[in-house]
């Protein structure tokens, strides 16, 4: 950035907007980490707290939305400025969508704790669980940061959680027709793997977002796709 | 040497829209001094027939030495000299044989602060009409009633046409300074901070009636205020220290800037 505006108060709204999106940064990474860990422990305890959680994510996406509001009204933001501002909404948004998710997995946790999911899908999930964690983990360092490559880096990875996501998919719908008892379970499990997917795609969000904020444009060309299979008719085989 | 008509231009820095009727001013490698001291250092920009052209930038960087070049008025500054080029319509307006009162009259300008003569509104909307001559009433009331209407000022003052002109209000005042600055159908309006003695209702008037005139005028305004340039040009030039930094789409300009010190200046981080 160009240095501290004239105008010290703007630098400290836009620094104390910056400080809220990285905590709740923070706290997203630390509900997915949780929902993973109490899915491999069985810890229904872990699950509920994940799930009370929750709404201490929504607080702060709803002191972003303030604090943007504010800042839009009374600086009139521009060129940096203004990205900066807009990519924080967004960027909060998709925290929130994260913590969303994680807290889905939770309650689908609590309910899978009730039967015997098969052992093999589960540390299947942790795997997809792990690596978006990670993605998550490295996406806010280079929002700290303000580190486009890294960003980009993390951008290109979402291709191999979509394959982990299409592998895991195949997996489950092989169990399921092996032995029908296990479909409750599964289909839980298939939700989940969705949910982890899922919030790997807010993942790649932030990281255009990032982008966006430091050049005013996300990665131009289209985003690499490794999950056509997952549409094809045929069966899993 | 070339004859200064091949201006490179650094495509990271310069990215103006282009209008539908082609280039008004040409302004090419223009450099000003005052005596020793250089004001303005080979400036280079194209100014687009019927648009808004923004020139910004901090106090002294030449913004206002380089509109008041374009109609000449630094001429009768002791020990002004140019270099470079400046052209309306092709012509080069600091060439030899060229009539500085009626390349004036091509150039309507308002100034910063409201100037009306002191006498009634009539007279002052015809005065350019009169300074030529003009006595032929009925073209000399159809004039007042246009370009009163053109700055959107005839239901105010229709019916005090003959009052002095004195009385108004400041951004009424201001509103009839256009209507005098079209009255000689001029093709371009200079604005040196227009709007800058004025409250903002009247400055919203004064930036509404920009809006209409664009189009009809190729309209260059010098301002302070940045919001006025993103809110009323198609183009903005930012200049600093007597250099043209950024010339560009206004929107481009405002959002993503190329030149790091423009986004330190609309940023407000700098000034």
């Amino acid at each position: 950035m160009a240095g501290e505006h004239t105008l010290k108060r703007f630098d400290e709204e836009l620094e104390r907007l910056s400080a809220t999106i990285s905590e709740m940064g923070g706290l997203a990474e630390s509900q997915l980490a949780q929902c993973l860990a109490a899915l491999h422990e069985r810890d229904t305890a872990a699950a509920e707290k994940v799930i009370a959680d929750d709404a201490r994510v929504d607080a702060l996406d709803e002191a972003v939305q303030d604090q943007t509001v504010k800042l839009l009204a009374l600086r009139q933001p521009v060129a940096v400025d203004l990205r900066v501002i807009l990519s924080s909404i967004k960027i909060a948004a998709a925290l929130e969508r994260i913590a969303d998710y994680a807290k889905n997995t939770a309650k689908r946790t609590i309910v899978l704790s009730q039967g015997t999911p098969p052992p093999a899908a589960v540390s299947g999930i942790e795997r997809l669980g792990r690596l978006v964690r990670t993605a998550l983990k490295d996406v806010l360092d280079a929002f700290t940061q303000g580190d486009v490559a890294k960003a980009r880096d993390v951008w290109e990875r979402d291709e191999e959680i979509d394959q982990v996501y299409t592998g895991l998919f195949r997996e489950l719908l092989t169990y399921m027709m092996e032995d029908p008892r296990t479909i409750t379970g599964c289909t839980h499990l298939l939700f989940m793997a969705k949910n982890i997917e899922r919030a790997g795609d807010h993942v790649t969000n932030i990281a255009e977002l990032v982008s966006f904020r430091a050049t005013g444009h996300g990665f131009d060309e289209a985003r690499p796709k490794g999950s056509a299979a997952l549409y094809a008719t045929g069966t899993a085989s | 040497m070339p004859d200064g008509s091949q201006v490179e231009y650094d495509k990271t820095v310069y990215h103006p829209v282009r209008g539908e009727n082609g280039t008004a001013l040409d302004i090419e490698k223009f450099s000003l001094w005052y005596s020793e001291k250089q004001a303005l250092f080979e400036n280079s920009l194209v100014v687009e027939r019927g648009l808004v052209t923004a020139l910004i930038g901090p106090s002294g960087c030449g913004k206002s030495t380089l509109l008041r070049s374009i109609n000449r008025m630094n001429d009768l500054i002791d020990g002004l000299r140019i270099g470079g080029q400046m052209k309306i319509d092709g012509r080069d307006i600091y060439g030899p044989g060229i009539d500085v009162i009626a390349l004036r009259k091509r150039m309507g300008m308002v100034f910063q602060k409201p100037n009306p003569f002191p006498m009634t509104i009539f007279e002052n909307v015809i005065y350019p009409l009169r300074v030529d001559g003009v006595t032929d009433k009925t073209m000399l009331e159809e004039t007042v009633e246009r370009s009163l209407r053109g700055s959107a000022l005839w239901d105010e003052a229709k019916d005090r046409l003959h009052e002095s002109a004195l009385g108004m209000s400041g951004g009424q005042q201001q509103r009839l300074c256009i209507a005098r600055a079209i009255a000689g159908d001029p093709e371009v309006l200079l604005m040196d901070e227009p709007c800058s003695a004025l409250d903002p209702i009247a400055t919203s008037r004064i930036e509404e009636l920009i809006d209409e005139l664009a189009g009809h005028y190729t309209i260059v305004i010098v301002t302070h205020n940045m919001q006025q340039a993103a809110r009323v040009s198609q183009n903005t030039a930012f200049m600093y220290l007597g250099r043209l930094i950024e010339y560009g789409a206004t929107e481009t300009m405002f959002t993503t800037p190329k030149a790091e010190r423009t986004q330190a200046y609309i940023t407000g981080r700098f000034g």
